[in-house]
């Protein structure tokens, strides 16, 4: 057997020899088995020839299924193992779900399907889509902010019911916009979000290195709510149920932390609390052009 | 009617171009239209420039024509021209004016409470004057007027004071 394989393939017969001799020969047993180790460990296989003789450039002695035959693919068919996460897709997912339904005899139940078949298929099939590229949703957007707005920065809004009133900067939010307050009792701007487009920075700042701004207040936060249920009365339809906005006990609770801390660092800066106070206005010969803000 | 001529020494002051607010010394003439101009201590090199950009100050060095720029240097730093142009009312107005320009937001509000409360004081002291001459004669008042309106410009020149203080600020 050692013979036949020997001239047939060399390569894989050098490991196979040498498996053998270790197993004739006793003494040399400790050797062999550790040039065996470490051959393994260095080779997995050495790969034979091409078994396709080139007749020309480009083109080979045998077909595709003849080549199949003579590298025994048949025998060598390997799948990859089975990953954890294939484990884990092995488990199906719910098809149907069992509902609880209403009503005197009908019965406590229904199987419902979960994913239902299409009730409509369009006659013509939609075209496919060209690609296209740096197309982000809005929440992966690149947001900026210009360098002369830092925390603490002085703000003039423009905008709003607080236009031009002067404003203490806090930070940006993950939307982009400028989280702001009055302070409530300078000015009566709460904390608020401002547009970063519609506000003028000015050059006075206030230091708010050591004012921890809470964590929850986000757009979430910040977002107006709106509710709608009607329930189909043509009477009071007009009556929607958020007339009137009310001023929650958090918002008063969050409005006095972080305003106590920045009221502190504002009386230390002599007029500025005044400053805060008025609004900004244009006059006669003042252009805003010309001003250093 | 003309105070301030060009000669050899007159000081001008530069109004517009690559050397606009600097002083240079004029030392010669070269025609109609130039001056042969050196600012030695003013960062102005020695060169040609036309009598349209200079402005004539009251200030006369005393070199000979053509007098190499040490010579000018020697001059402008023996009379401090330096220093005495910093105290004309023509330096500080341009002082004032590039002051008034830098200005930020918070400062013009500081320079506008200033102005208010200086007004605020020299109105009460005209109401009280005006009160004075009104309710007595006239004769007894005149000794007491010219008192009167010292002590408001005094106030009146502490509040300025403050309001440039503020308006440096």
């Amino acid at each position: 057997a050692a013979s036949e394989k020997k001239p047939g393939e060399k390569a894989p017969g050098e490991k196979k020899p040498g498996k053998k001799k270790t197993g004739e020969n006793k003494p040399a047993e400790p050797k062999g088995s550790q040039r065996e180790v470490g051959e393994k460990k260095k080779k997995v296989k050495k790969h034979h020839a091409s078994r396709n003789p080139v007749l020309a450039r480009g083109i080979g002695r045998y077909s595709r299924s003849a080549m199949y035959a003579r590298k025994a693919l048949y025998k060598r068919k390997y799948t990859a193992p089975e990953t954890k996460i294939e484990k884990k897709k092995k488990e199906k997912p719910r098809a149907t779900i069992t509902k609880p339904v209403g009503g005197d005899k009908n019965g406590g139940s229904r199987v419902v399907k979960i994913r239902k078949m299409p009730r409509y298929y369009p006659t013509e099939d939609v075209p496919r889509k060209l690609l296209s590229h740096g197309k982000k949703p809005f929440c992966q957007h690149k947001r900026r902010l210009r360098a002369s707005i830092t925390p603490g920065t002085v703000l003039i809004l423009l905008t709003g019911r607080h236009r031009g009133k002067r404003v203490v900067f806090l930070k940006q939010l993950a939307t982009g916009l400028l989280l702001v307050t009055g302070p409530l009792v300078i000015n009566r701007v709460p904390l608020r979000r401002a547009h970063q487009k519609f506000v003028i920075a000015t050059s006075t700042k206030v230091d708010i290195s050591g004012v921890k701004i809470p964590k929850h207040l986000t757009d979430a936060y910040f977002k107006k709510k709106r509710l709608r249920k009607p329930k189909h009365q043509e009477g009071e339809i007009f009556d929607t149920e958020k007339e009137k906005y009310e001023i929650t006990e958090q918002r008063k609770a969050d409005q006095k932390a972080v305003d106590s801390q920045i009221l502190a660092q504002i009386k230390k800066v002599p007029q500025l609390r005044g400053y805060l106070r008025s609004t900004f206005c244009l006059s006669n010969g003042v252009y805003p052009h010309k001003l250093v803000f | 009617v003309f105070k301030r001529f060009v000669e050899i020494g007159r000081v001008a002051f530069i109004s517009f171009g690559p050397h606009a607010g600097k002083l240079v010394a004029i030392v010669d003439v070269i025609d109609q239209n130039r001056a042969l101009v050196d600012g030695p201590c003013s960062g102005v090199r020695r060169q040609a420039m036309p009598f349209k950009c200079m402005q004539l100050t009251d200030f006369v060095l005393k070199f000979p024509h053509s007098a190499r720029q040490k010579c000018v240097r020697l001059a402008w730093e023996k009379e401090n021209i330096n220093e005495k142009w910093a105290a004309t009312r023509w330096a500080k107005k341009i002082e004032a004016r590039e002051k008034k320009a830098k200005m930020t937001d918070f400062d013009r509000y500081k320079v506008m409470k200033a102005k208010k409360m200086r007004n605020r004081i020299i109105k009460h002291e005209m109401k009280k004057l005006q009160r004075m001459s009104s309710k007595k004669g006239k004769k007894p008042e005149k000794s007491e007027k010219p008192e009167k309106a010292e002590k408001a410009e005094k106030v009146q020149k502490s509040a300025k004071v403050q309001k440039a203080q503020k308006a440096q600020k």
